[in-house]
Order: structure tokens, then C-alpha cells, then sequence
């Protein structure tokens, strides 16, 4: 069944976007990511204008995140002051990742850029879970037990100034480095259309050493706000969110999750990881190719005097 | 002699009056016109593309000239002219980068074309050239003028390549068909990414190979329903249509969490 869609202008078959929404869904619940990386790539790969792909997988990061950050905050696993303190930075990230895109709009290089920024973030984030994680699968055969990090160890993060105390996370650290993520997922997020969770999660437990039960509710929670913060400024801004595209998506994607979370219950959590890590992989392979690979035309239309 | 004069004179005269009515006929030249049965299309969201039907007449056909089949018309629909950037990916260190590009001004969104015969039976290049008849011979206006000849013409062919690969530029032989002696049917192609607005139909009368007449009429292409409301409050009401956008996406989230619960 064909619809069109409104703001892509174009006719697509709702039956695949379904589909999409809730591989995506049962993805993200399984793993605990937004799936907006996931989302805007496979957008692409569909033919939607990476233009619209990415304001619109923006808006659909903030169904999936308000329907996890709502169990969390259920269990209380939720740093609000965190929360909040990154949120300023994703605000500021966000405003200057959105001026970058209208203007490599202009120039005609958006799509290289985000097609280049997927290949490097993913390559690199799946890249380092990948050996993570088949280490971790390999201690546990051999039976040695999994080495964790103390989260009393201190790094140079820890030396910067202006302190500030996030009792929840029991922490107490400079704003510096919090508003840095912030701001650097913010980017991110107004950039590539994903709400950033699977750069924020490490972020949080590796180098600000937040305890890892509060860190996904706490990162879920800040990019309903940033994912909210883009998606509005990319319909007043560039007018390229599409809200029957997301609607689908988001449809498929919130039935899709809660079967994906049951079904990651069953996996260990190296074993998730690796297979995250590999499914990370093959995206930034598969938009590997199609920047290497010769195009099959070489000439592109745009119209002129768009952002 | 003078009897004889008068009779020659009388024949003369009477030559006169036989021909004058029939000179009288003579300068009633061919004329064309075209209608169409409503002067706006709307696409619904289920567009996938779609003919349309012209009907036009001839104005004082010569019976002769049509029997003989010589008399060829071609109907054009053109889509709103819009500034357009044409872009050539290069490889840069193994990657393929948009590098050299071109504006052109005042490009139709669309042209499709429907004639009697392949346009080179017809007539000579050079009429069409005058005429700007003919995708290819479309007149694509460089925002640069100061670019070399050799790259404005390579990104004109490249736009015109582009243009009839995406369907927006067609070419339809023998969509013109003459019902009778003077009344034609012309069929030109709407691709399904058809432009919204301000459409032009022109009709170009031929006889023998030459250029008799024009005649045109405009069409308005606008989306309707639920699809154009949207499209039009995300244009003009973007803030409330953001607003709205993520509303509906934490309802979604909210609403998905409800139904779906599992712990």
C-alpha cells in the first residue's frame, strides 16, 4: 500500500516503514539504544532525502526515549540535575549543529558530510565495542572473572574545575566536561538525526564514571529534550520534518521495542554488545560503499535559493 | 475588333468575379486552439503519475493540406520555471564529492512534450531552436554567464539528462492524434513527482514543416487533501507544525509504553 508522504514529496509503501519502525524498535529495545542511527541510514537507503531523513529520525528518537525514560523514572534510575546540566550543553550544541547543516545544505555537501560522519562515528563506536566485547567473551570462557572498573578511579576530568554535586549519580565533578558531552551530542543530534545514546552511554560510564544503572535513563532523558530542541528547529528552520514518516516509524518502532526487550533478556550482555557492535559495523560498511563505490550519476539537481 | 474587346473584357470580368470570392477565402489562415475540461489537477496522495488529455481544433483547416497529413501539431505542457543547481560528483581521495556546480535560472520544473510525428519529421532543427520548442532545445539560462561555453554546456546536457531520467521531461510520439480534420487529441505524461503550481499547455500548428500559429492555456497542478494541509502548515505554520511534531511523538512513546507495557 503506497502513501505519500507530505514533506519528502514522495510515494512510499507504508508496509515497509512499518516493517522498518519495528526492526528498528525491537533493535533498540533489545539493546537499549534510541536507534536514530539505525533509523536515518536505512532512511537513506530508502531514498528519503538525507535532508528529511534526518529531521525526521530526530523526531522519532523522542517516541522511543519517552517511552524507556518513563520505566526509569518508575525505577528511579534517573539523574535529573545530569540530565539537566547536559541538556544546556545539547541546547548550544544543537543551535550550531543546525547552522551547519543549512549551510552545507547551501553548499551542496550535506549528504557527503553525513554520510561521512556515520561511517567515522559508527566505524569507531562499533570498531571499540567489537573488541570489548569479544574480550569480555572471551574472559568468561576461560573463566576468568570480568575485570570492573573501580568507580573511585580518577582521570584528568576529575581535576577541572567548577564542581558541581549530582547526588543521584553520586558524583561530583566539574560542569565542564558535563556540558562538553552535551554540547557534542547536541551537535550530533541536529546533524546525523540520532539522539546520541550510543556515544553518550560510554561517555558517561568511561570518563565521567557515572554508575551504570543511572546512565541510560539519565541519557533517555536528556535526548527527549535535545531530540525535541532539533526537531523543532529543523521544521521552523529548513521545513524538513515529515510527521506521517516519523508517525510510522515510530508506530512500527514502539510495538517493535517492547518484543526486542523481552528478547534481549535472554542474551548475556556481552553477548548484545558484540552483536550491537557488529550491526554498528555493517551500517558503516554499507555507507562506506556508497561513498567509494562510482555513482551511477554523476550529475545531481537541487533546486537553488533553498537553505 | 471593339466587339471583340468587350467580349474579352467581359470574360475578364467575369474571371474577377470568380476569383475574387475565392481570394476572400484565401486569407483565412489556419488558426489553432486548445482547451482543457478544467483549469486545475489535484493530486491526491496516491499520485503515481498520470496522463492528460488536451483537446484542441484546427481553425480553418485546408481540406487538401489535412487529407494529405500534412498538417502536424505539438502540444507542451510546461511546469513552472524555478532556479536550479546541477551538481558533478569528482573523486577526492577515493570518495566521490559534489565539486563543480551550476546554476541555471528559470528552468521548467517540468516539460512534457506530445506530437503527431517524431519532432525531426516535423520540422527543421532551426525552427525549433527559434521556437525554444523541444526539451533539448530549451534555452537553460546560466545565473554565471562567466563560466567557459564547454562547462555551461556539459551541466545543460547534464540538467536535461537528469530532467527526462526523473520522468519530468517526456517525450510522448504520436499523442497527438487527429479525431477529424480539425479536431486533435494531444496526451502528455504527468510524472508522478509532477510540480505544484502554475502549468503552461501551448499548442504549435505545423503545415508542411512550417510554423503556422501557437496557442496556450494554463493549468494549475496542486496537491489536495490531508497530505497538502500538511505540507502547507509545516511552510507557513512551521513552529506550531515542530510544536506538534513533537507532541505527537511523546504521546507515541507515552501511548506505545502504555499498550505494549512488560514490566
Amino acid at each position: 500500500m503506497g502513501i505519500y508522504l507530505p514533506i519528502a514529496e514522495i510515494s512510499v509503501n507504508i508496509f515497509v516503514l512499518l516493517a522498518m519502525g519495528a526492526a528498528v524498535g525491537f533493535l533498540s529495545g533489545m539493546f537499549g539504544v534510541g536507534g536514530g542511527f539505525l533509523i536515518t541510514p536505512l532512511l537513506i537507503f530508502y531514498n528519503i532525502p538525507p535532508a528529511i531523513a534526518v529531521a525526521t529520525g530526530a523526531n522519532q528518537v523522542i517516541a522511543s526515549s519517552v517511552s524507556g525514560v518513563l520505566s526509569h523514572m518508575k525505577r528511579g534510575t534517573l539523574d535529573f540535575k545530569l540530565g539537566g546540566v547536559l541538556l544546556a550543553g545539547g541546547i548550544v550544541g544543537s543551535t550550531g549543529g543546525i547552522f551547519v547543516f543549512a549551510f552545507l545544505r547551501r553548499l551542496g555537501q550535506l549528504d557527503l558530510f553525513i554520510s561521512l560522519l556515520y561511517v567515522v562515528l559508527l566505524g569507531t563506536v562499533g570498531g571499540l565495542m567489537l573488541v570489548e566485547s569479544v574480550n569480555a567473551l572471551r574472559a568468561t570462557r576461560s573463566g576468568a572473572a570480568p575485570v570492573l572498573k573501580k568507580s573511585g578511579q580518577h582521570n584528568w576530568i576529575h581535576r577541572l574545575p567548577l564542581k558541581m554535586r549530582f547526588r543521584a549519580s553520586k558524583l561530583f565533578v566539574s560542569v565542564i566536561p558535563v556540558l562538553g558531552l552535551g554540547a557534542g551530542i547536541g551537535f550530533l543530534s541536529s546533524i546525523m538525526g540520532v539522539g546520541g545514546g550510543f556515544i553518550m552511554v560510554p561517555a558517561l560510564i568511561y570518563l565521567l564514571k557515572v554508575p551504570t544503572n543511572v546512565v541510560i535513563g539519565t541519557s533517555l532523558f536528556q535526548i527527549i529534550f535535545t531530540s525535541a530542541y532539533t526537531t523543532l528547529v529543523h521544521a521552523t528552520t529548513n521545513q524538513t520534518v515529515d510527521v506521517v514518516l516519523a508517525f510510522l516509524l515510530m508506530a512500527g518502532g514502539v510495538a517493535g521495542a517492547q518484543y526486542g526487550a523481552k528478547a534481549g533478556q535472554r542474551l548475556r550482555g556481552e553477548q548484545l554488545r558484540a552483536l550491537l557492535a557488529l550491526l554498528v559495523l555493517a551500517v558503516a560498511i554499507r555507507l562506506a560503499i556508497d561513498l567509494f563505490v562510482t555513482p551511477p550519476n554523476l550529475y545531481s539537481l537541487s533546486a537553488a535559493g533553498l537553505n | 475588333m471593339k466587339a471583340r474587346n468587350t467580349f474579352a473584357t467581359a470574360i475578364l470580368l467575369t474571371l474577377l468575379a470568380v476569383a475574387v470570392p475565392a481570394k476572400a477565402q484565401v486569407p483565412l489562415t489556419e488558426g489553432i486552439q486548445i482547451g482543457l475540461s478544467t483549469d486545475n489537477v489535484s493530486i491526491t496522495a496516491g499520485f503515481s503519475g498520470a496522463d492528460l488529455t488536451i483537446f484542441g481544433s484546427l481553425e480553418n483547416p485546408d481540406p487538401l493540406v489535412a487529407r494529405q497529413g500534412r498538417y502536424d501539431v505539438i502540444v507542451v505542457l510546461e511546469g513552472p520555471p524555478k532556479p536550479v543547481v546541477v551538481r558533478r560528483k569528482d573523486r577526492v581521495l577515493g570518495v566521490w564529492v559534489n565539486l563543480d556546480s551550476e546554476t541555471f535560472e528559470n528552468v521548467p520544473v517540468s516539460y512534457s512534450v506530445a506530437t503527431t510525428r517524431p519532432l525531426q519529421d516535423i520540422t527543421e532543427p532551426n525552427s525549433y531552436k527559434q521556437l525554444s520548442l523541444g526539451a533539448s532545445n530549451l534555452y537553460m539560462q546560466p545565473a554565471d554567464a562567466g563560466d567557459s561555453p564547454a562547462t555551461i554546456e556539459e551541466f545543460t546536457a547534464a540538467l536535461r539528462e537528469r530532467k527526462s531520467a526523473t520522468g519530468l521531461y517526456s517525450e510522448n510520439v504520436g499523442g497527438v492524434q487527429f479525431l477529424s480534420q480539425n479536431l486533435f487529441r494531444a496526451t502528455v505524461r504527468l510524472a508522478p513527482n509532477v510540480p505544484v503550481g502554475t502549468h503552461k499547455a501551448r499548442a504549435f500548428l505545423f503545415k508542411s514543416g512550417l510554423f503556422i500559429k501557437e496557442s496556450s492555456a494554463q493549468l494549475e497542478i496542486r496537491k489536495s487533501g490531508f497530505e497538502q494541509s500538511i505540507f502547507r502548515v509545516a511552510h507557513n505554520y512551521s513552529f506550531l507544525y515542530g510544536v506538534f511534531a513533537i507532541s505527537l511523538a511523546m504521546l507515541t512513546g507515552w501511548l506505545g509504553r502504555l499498550i505494549f507495557r512488560r514490566d
